[in-house]
């Protein structure tokens, strides 16, 4: 299950993952229903699964109670911020993720050594 | 209605929990009249936002929760499932023609006399608007003499307005349980949204906050040849 950022561990999980190839899946979204529900909201949203690259550094910063990742790869960067939660799960990935009160998906950063599935 | 004269009933839509919000009622009364009904779900929501709180999913674990709530779901409403296996949010990017083509094959071999679809345009979410596309685009491919009858499901806040009202509505007063037990049966879905009802309603009660909102099933009935979409 996901629980709160701890910040060693996650970037000690971060470490471990440099300088080899992996596997990201960057999201972010506001929900399917945001102009639905309030006209003045704006739909926005976007992902990338399974980006595969290689980073050389990655560091996690915390900022008034959310986290930022930030990986440096061979030809740019990959960034996510609002993280607040995060799971290393069984099959050796790490998903970080933002949630709001009512635990709804805001933004995800997740690294894997294999593709990830679906 | 008379719904047993219809043979075969599919629904089509994109994810788990669609049929139950949209249809599940309307589902049940052909079920309970012997008609045999089979549901063709685009994906398994696997985009889906809500993890729970305390959580019960991350992104990578919602695929297969959502499809155990979708079998769930199914076995309340005694109805046939077959997943499609294409992904939540890309509906809208897959070759419509042949969406419509594996479509209307499901339709042939079943003898499908009804389908449920999205109306699109009407449906909000992109999904929802292509599946109901790809639906409409199989109805009309088939042979006048044997295309089912469509009724759609519209909810897009200018839809009355610009369709008029739903020319079928199904009153669900006398098949409620099932219509509640389906949607429960999507508890990473629907949990937080029974509660928020709750709160909202006069009553104090699930099943009457419920009812207050989902009493109706409304569709319209199309005309494939007519329709613009
Ligand atoms: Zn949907």
């Amino acid at each position: 299950m996901m629980e709160a950022i701890k910040l060693e561990i996650v970037q000690d999980y971060i470490n471990q993952f440099a300088n080899q190839p992996v596997y990201v899946h960057l999201e972010t979204t506001n929900g399917a229903y945001a102009s639905h529900f309030n006209a003045n909201a704006y739909n926005v949203g976007a992902y990338i699964r399974n980006a595969r690259l290689t980073y050389s550094q990655g560091k996690i910063v915390e900022h008034e109670g959310s986290y930022r990742v930030g990986l440096k790869h061979e030809i740019g960067w990959i960034y996510a911020e609002g993280l607040t939660d995060f799971e290393f799960n069984e099959n050796n990935q790490l998903l970080i993720a933002g949630h709001d009160k009512e635990g709804r998906l805001m933004v995800a950063l997740q690294i894997s050594p294999e593709p990830f599935s679906y | 209605m008379n719904f047993e004269e219809h043979n075969h009933v599919v629904v089509i839509y994109p994810h788990p929990d669609d049929e139950s919000f949209g249809a599940a009622g309307t589902i049940t009364k052909f079920r309970k009249a012997g008609v045999p009904v089979t549901y063709l779900c685009g994906t398994l929501g696997e985009m889906g936002r809500n993890m729970g709180s305390p959580f019960f999913a991350n992104r990578e674990t919602l695929p297969q929760i959502r499809k155990k709530e979708l079998q769930d779901a199914c076995k309340v409403l005694d109805m046939n499932l077959e997943m499609l296996g294409y992904r939540d949010k890309t509906i809208e990017f897959e070759p419509r023609d042949e969406m419509a083509e594996r479509f209307k094959n499901y339709l042939e071999n079943l003898g499908a006399t009804l389908v449920i679809t999205f109306y699109p345009g009407f449906a909000v979410h992109p999904d929802h608007n292509a599946m109901g596309a790809a639906a409409f685009e199989a109805v009309k491919m088939m042979d006048p003499d044997q295309r089912p009858t469509v009724w759609a499901t519209a909810f897009s806040n200018d839809h009355v307005e610009k369709l008029g009202k739903p020319n079928v509505v199904i009153d669900l007063i006398d098949s409620f349980d099932q219509k509640l037990d389906a949607i429960k049966a999507h508890r990473s879905q629907a949990e937080g949204m029974l509660s928020q009802l709750l709160a909202n309603s006069e009553s104090d009660n699930e099943y009457e906050a419920a009812l207050e909102r989902f009493r109706f099933e409304g569709f319209y009935e199309v005309d494939i040849d007519q329709v613009n979409y």
